[in-house]
């Protein structure tokens, strides 16, 4: 087990790595000069150029600032924003935010993807199968975007049963809506997942023999048909928490939360590329961290996996 | 090579060999029983039904095909998007940019069947020259990635080794960027931010998308590539590249054609996402998703405007999916007889 | 158990009174193409600890019948017409809460596949404390119940082996947990599902003589579905013929076995490897007994050896994480010689290596150490172009029907693909060689426009024969190639073989694990066990005079093998 946690975890260095690099690469390397864009084009001092490029390293060769960015990212210390806040205070005010809206769409989606899932998978080909299945594909078919103008729209404002838009500190209340949306599509992909799974296991030899003990049929689900179709659903809600944090961008514009996609989405208007890279970089960690976990679990509830 | 981890016990097998299994002898009587042969007629082993008309795989799954109505509606409607998309002027004569402050945000009247924007532009109008970005970027950025993502993903899975080493790790490496934050940061690069076009966004897309086809080839490939027909066409003398190309290439087919068609309908999904977030198409072309994006101030007064071309978008996207269901049921193995 | 079966004992009605009895059962599922009448007709009864043997091949609804007694029929599956009387009580329609009651300690099911029948995400022990839980047989020390349970059925040390996953199990101990769990209850009917089909002969002996040995103790009666006729008359007191979801046979084992009625019966007696006694007749015996006089691997002046193999060596690295491998010996110092014109089988069962020794010579795999002479040349440093020629003229037959043909291919291009490699004839003539190839696998023309999915196991595996055949070689492969055939069929693709070889002069080399079918097929015999060859000698030789233990074993092993027919 041992070994097997410490080579998942060597695995997820290069990515990390790579992930970082890939996106620093990609915003002070590319042609064009990232002391411009910084300005959005607008002329500036020689001088103010000058401080600029020190205190973004770009006067060192490429290697160095990606080494210097690392270390930043690790030690925390990201740096300023145009405005002079120290970047690490701003994203230590946004990411809790960004943070509980996540886990509640996370647990939105897993509490009621699997439910759906379950007794869709069960009743293979019956009307609520196949309404839940047409439901899922709509959800999928309709971008994020819509969905939250059109919820918030009816459940907002027409119907008046939430918030259309999230107050000052974010309380939970809040965020329920908010959460929905955003957990939304997920919950698109868990109960379809959990469906074909169910139905998967559900024909399995080993559920016949556990049939043919003489256990309940109770038993039977819940005992060997869920616990071995959650394995991959468990294993998609865990890679899918890091997309949450990432794909929130959306549904905190919409309903104006002041999360982290928010901050990012105000950072790039404004083009403030230092904190671009710093808060990609940031849930490039979280990413794989989230990554590193779903490993563990996956090898938890699968013996087989243990000793590979 | 299959490694066995627990040895087989085998039990010291004193006088298990010595004893003649003889059989058992029952001390009841037991009826020997013959059916009538006329109930139970005999055939003939293992012959041929030469009455059913030959079928290959391709024309079964196209056989299943046509008989869903799931597929029937979606393809009826992607031709739809299609013609639409290449001819819009067959299905509207109001000119799409031809706006007047004076329409703005009016309702719908003869001529006009989905009434205005706040701009004046007549909503239906843009909606059918508004097509052809949307399908456009979803094609081509689907071509793109099962074109490349897919070569990656064959010769990784077929060759194995480093290459699948290396390849492997650059996926996981772009895995760990979500499509549309790693979206983000290439569409404000300078060089992008600057010459945004269709062509942009695809390739936008496209060099996010890709790993996921790379990996889905890639478990096909190396499901196929095990296969006794591949080893026996390798034993008559076919090199290992004819092997890939005549016979483990096209029986991965079934998995990439799903998933391309699925994908499609999420890229047309995703340039909208990124018009909304207002770095996807420039503004100056039509497109449902900058439609949608300069509807959203309206969204309380006028939601019409905002629902009309989202409309448009989702039951297209919708098609897409809903083909890619079709055509995986239709393709699935297990529903195959065989 | 030891109470009841006293009770059972003591109770002489019991005997007269049948424990399961089945009548005019119909079985029909509903498929998207209308109902299928699966079985219809079938009627057999079961005396209290009367073992009875339902025999058929694939599809003839053996299963179907079994399974049906405890309500396990699949999904789309429903009983149609006819009676299921279990010990008096007519349970054709029963509830679901009375059949759940009877399952498990009134009537126990062992299944066929030891790798899919076990969960993979619970412990052994687990599994096997919940059947005697559900039957409320766990009593206080259930740790103690269970490990008692896993021992009764063979399995060493239970204590330590119940707190590990089914992974960690081999197939045939993976096949005595469940045992242990189908028995776990005493039940007095147990449902034995091809119990030992996936195991190896030797195992699956052992495995028998155990069930055999625990169910006469218990007072256990049992139903044992199996393709093999030998088996059955060897197991049980009665078999019930099955054919196309019907009985048409059923009576005393030996009875049946000696004295078959109907002719399907008699068709099934006459082709099962198990009971044959010697080699299908390809030539005269006389040229056969010459043939085994001058073959004697000391003598290698004999010039006409087609394959001669010397200290052919495979080792394999196992990856062991984090870079550490570790070297695994498959073939070791491995050396024969195959005659011209002769068929050489490699016998040994999983693990042996037989199959390394295939590939090697197929020049798919390259040999460690050791030398591969085909018709008197080297094949270890072969060029590209000598290697290309060499594939003309050696071929393979897999033995997976449904795997050995690309599905996308139609039969007309399977067959034509080796043409077209080596650059053969034009379009037209090849249509006529294709034509010619299908008539010699007695399969009709017009088979080449189909494609593979719309051919039975057998047909595929003729399809393979007229694919390796097309390219006039002189030695043919066989890997297993009527392994996975029903009887009947293999009995005809194997005579196809040997018709083949008298007719095209073919050389074989036919790597199987049942030895049924060498005797059948082979002039002389490899034994390999464990990477090795442990006996080689003509086919007489090695049957009726086996020289080592592992041999004897094999021999032993072969059910039915010992009935006096």
């Amino acid at each position: 087990m041992f070994m097997f946690i410490s080579k998942r975890f060597l695995q997820l260095i290069p990515v990390f790595l790579g992930a970082t690099l890939l996106v620093y690469f990609l915003v002070f390397a590319t042609p064009g000069d990232p002391i411009a864009a910084l300005s959005g084009g607008k002329p500036m001092a020689p001088a103010v150029e000058e401080a600029l490029r020190a205190q973004y390293n770009l006067d060192q060769p490429f290697w160095i600032q990606y080494g210097l960015y690392l270390k930043s990212l690790v030690t925390f210390d990201l740096g300023q924003t145009f405005s002079g806040q120290e970047v690490s205070d701003v994203l230590g005010r946004a990411f809790p935010v960004t943070a509980r809206l996540a886990i509640m769409a996370l647990a939105f989606e897993a509490v009621f993807g699997v439910i759906f899932g379950v007794i869709a998978g069960m009743r293979k080909g019956k009307l609520f199968d196949s309404t839940v299945l047409v439901a899922s594909l709509i959800v999928i078919a309709v971008p994020t975007f819509v969905l939250g103008f059109v919820l918030q729209f009816f459940v907002g404002v027409k119907l008046d049963w939430a918030k259309p838009t999230v107050g000052v500190g974010a309380p939970w209340g809040d965020l329920i809506l908010p959460a929905a949306v955003l957990g939304l599509v997920s919950l698109a992909y868990v109960i379809r997942l959990t469906r074909t799974s169910i139905i998967e296991n559900k024909n399995a030899d080993y559920v016949r023999t556990a049939t043919a003990k003489g256990l309940s049929r109770r038993r039977v689900v819940s005992v060997h048909i869920l616990r071995n179709s959650l394995i991959p659903v468990v294993t998609f809600l865990g890679a899918d928490l890091g997309s949450l944090m990432g794909g929130a961008i959306v549904t905190e514009g919409i309903f104006n939360v002041p999360g982290v996609g928010n901050l990012l989405f105000k950072a790039i208007k404004a083009g403030e590329t230092p904190t671009v890279v710093a808060v990609v970089g940031v849930l490039v960690l979280i990413f794989v961290l989230a990554n590193l976990v779903v490993d563990l679990l996956y090898a938890w509830l699968d013996p087989r996996i243990r000793y590979v | 090579m299959s490694e066995n981890p627990t040895p087989e016990i085998i039990e010291p097998s004193d006088g298990a060999r010595n004893t003649r299994r003889t059989g058992k002898v029952s001390s009841r009587t037991i009826e020997h029983y013959v059916a009538p042969l006329e109930e139970t007629p005999l055939l003939a082993v293992d012959f041929v039904d030469e009455t059913a008309e030959p079928q290959s795989m391709w024309s079964q799954a196209w056989r299943s095909l046509r008989k869903r109505p799931l597929f029937i509606i979606s393809a009826f409607l992607i031709l739809l998007v299609i013609v639409v998309a290449a001819f819009p002027q067959l299905f509207s004569h109001v000119d799409p940019t031809a706006c007047r402050l004076d329409d703005s945000s009016e309702t719908a009247r003869a001529g006009h069947p989905l009434g205005f924007t706040l701009q004046g532009c007549d909503v239906y109008s843009r909606i059918i020259y508004g097509a052809r970005a949307s399908f456009l970027v979803g094609l081509f950025t689907t071509i793109i990635v099962v074109v490349f993502g897919g070569v990656v993903g064959a010769l990784a899975g077929y060759y194995g080794g480093w290459l699948d080493a290396v390849l492997a790790r650059l996926g996981d490496i772009f895995f760990a960027l979500p499509l549309i934050l790693g979206a983000i940061i290439v569409m404000q690069l300078p060089a992008f931010r600057d010459n945004r076009s269709v062509w942009t966004v695809i390739i936008t897309l496209a060099a996010f998308g890709w790993p996921q086809m790379a990996r889905i080839t890639r478990g096909a490939v190396i499901e196929a590539r095990g296969a006794d027909f591949v080893t026996a066409s390798r034993a008559l003398g076919l090199s290992k590249f004819r092997a890939l190309v005549n016979h483990v290439i096209p029986n991965s087919l079934s998995p990439v054609i799903v998933i391309a068609t699925i994908s499609l309908g999420t890229y047309i999904v995703a340039e909208a996402t990124l018009s909304f977030l207002g770095i996807g198409l420039p503004p100056e072309i039509m497109s449902w998703g900058n439609d949608i994006s300069n509807a959203q101030t309206q969204l309380r007064n006028n939601p019409e405007t905002l629902m009309w071309p989202a409309l448009a978008l989702s039951i297209t996207v919708l098609s897409f999916i809903m083909l890619g269901d079709a055509v995986r049921d239709a393709l699935d193995p297990k529903a195959r007889k065989g | 158990m030891t109470e009841q079966t006293k009770e059972r004992g003591l109770n002489p009605a019991d005997n007269q009174q049948p424990l399961l009895e089945i009548k005019n059962l119909a079985i029909t599922f509903d498929t998207p193409d209308g109902p299928v009448n699966a079985v219809r007709n079938a009627h057999l009864t079961v005396m209290p600890g009367e073992t009875v043997a339902i025999v058929g091949e694939s599809g003839s609804g053996k299963s179907t019948t079994a399974l049906s007694a405890i309500g396990l029929l699949p999904g789309n599956g429903r009983v149609s017409g006819g009676q299921i009387i279990f010990d008096g009580e007519d349970i054709t329609h029963a509830s679901e809460k009375r059949i759940i009651e009877l399952r498990g300690n009134s009537i126990g099911m062992v299944p066929q596949d030891p790798m899919s029948n076990l969960n993979p995400v619970w412990k052994i022990g687990f599994q096997v404390k919940e059947t005697l839980k559900a039957n409320g047989l766990a009593g206080n020390n259930s740790k103690e119940r269970v490990a008692q349970v896993l021992a009764d059925a063979g399995l060493p040390d239970a204590k330590r082996r119940a707190n590990q996953y089914p992974h960690e199990f081999s197939g045939g101990m993976r096949q005595r947990a469940l045992i242990a769990i189908g028995l776990a209850c005493s039940p007095r009917l147990l449902i034995a599902d091809e119990p030992t089909s996936a195991l190896d002969v030797t195992v699956q002996q052992q495995i028998l003589d155990h069930l055999d040995t625990m169910t006469t103790e218990l007072g256990t009666a049992v139903l044992l579905i199996t393709h093999d006729l030998g088996l059955a008359a060897e197991r049980a007191e009665k078999v019930v013929v099955m054919y196309k979801g019907q009985v048409v046979e059923s009576g005393p084992a030996l009875e049946i076995l000696r004295n078959p009625q109907h002719p399907y019966t008699q068709r099934l007696v006459a082709s099962a490897p198990s009971l044959a006694s010697k080699r299908l007749q390809s030539k005269p015996l006389e040229v056969a007994e010459d043939l085994n006089a001058v073959v004697k691997p000391e003598h290698p002046r004999n010039t006409d050896n087609v394959l001669e193999i010397k200290d052919l060596t495979k080792v394999f690295k196992i990856r062991k994480g984090l870079g550490r491998s570790e070297d695994f010996t498959a073939v070791d110092n491995v050396s024969f010689s195959v005659k011209r014109g002769t068929t050489t089988a490699i016998v040994g069962e999983s693990g042996s290596g037989k199959s390394t020794v295939a590939q090697m010579v197929l020049n798919l795999l390259k040999p460690t150490a050791g030398s591969i002479a085909f018709d008197g040349a080297q094949m270890n440093n072969l060029s590209e172009k000598e290697l290309f020629t060499f594939r003309r003229r050696v071929q393979p037959i897999f033995q997976d029907p449904y795997g050995s043909l690309d599905p996308m291919f139609s039969i007309y291009r399977t067959i034509e693909e080796p043409l077209r490699i080596h650059g053969i004839g034009d379009a037209k003539s090849r249509q006529a060689r294709v034509k010619e190839l299908l008539s010699q696998v007695s399969l009709p023309s017009a088979t080449m426009h189909r494609f593979p999915n719309e051919l039975s196991g057998g047909q595929r595996q003729r399809i393979a024969i007229a694919r390796a055949l097309a390219l006039q070689p002189e030695v043919i492969i066989c890997d297993e190639a009527v392994s996975a055939l029903d009887v009947l069929v293999q009995a005809q693709i194997l005579k196809l073989l040997n018709e083949l070889q008298e007719n095209l002069g073919l050389t074989y080399l036919f790597i199987t694990h049942d030895l049924a079918v060498v005797r059948e097929i082979a002039d002389d015999v490899c034994v390999m066990q464990n990477g090795r060859i442990v006996e080689q000698s003509t086919t007489d030789e090695v049957f009726n005079n086996p020289k080592s233990d592992y041999t004897r074993n094999l021999l032993a092993a072969i059910p039915g093998s010992t009935l006096l027919i």
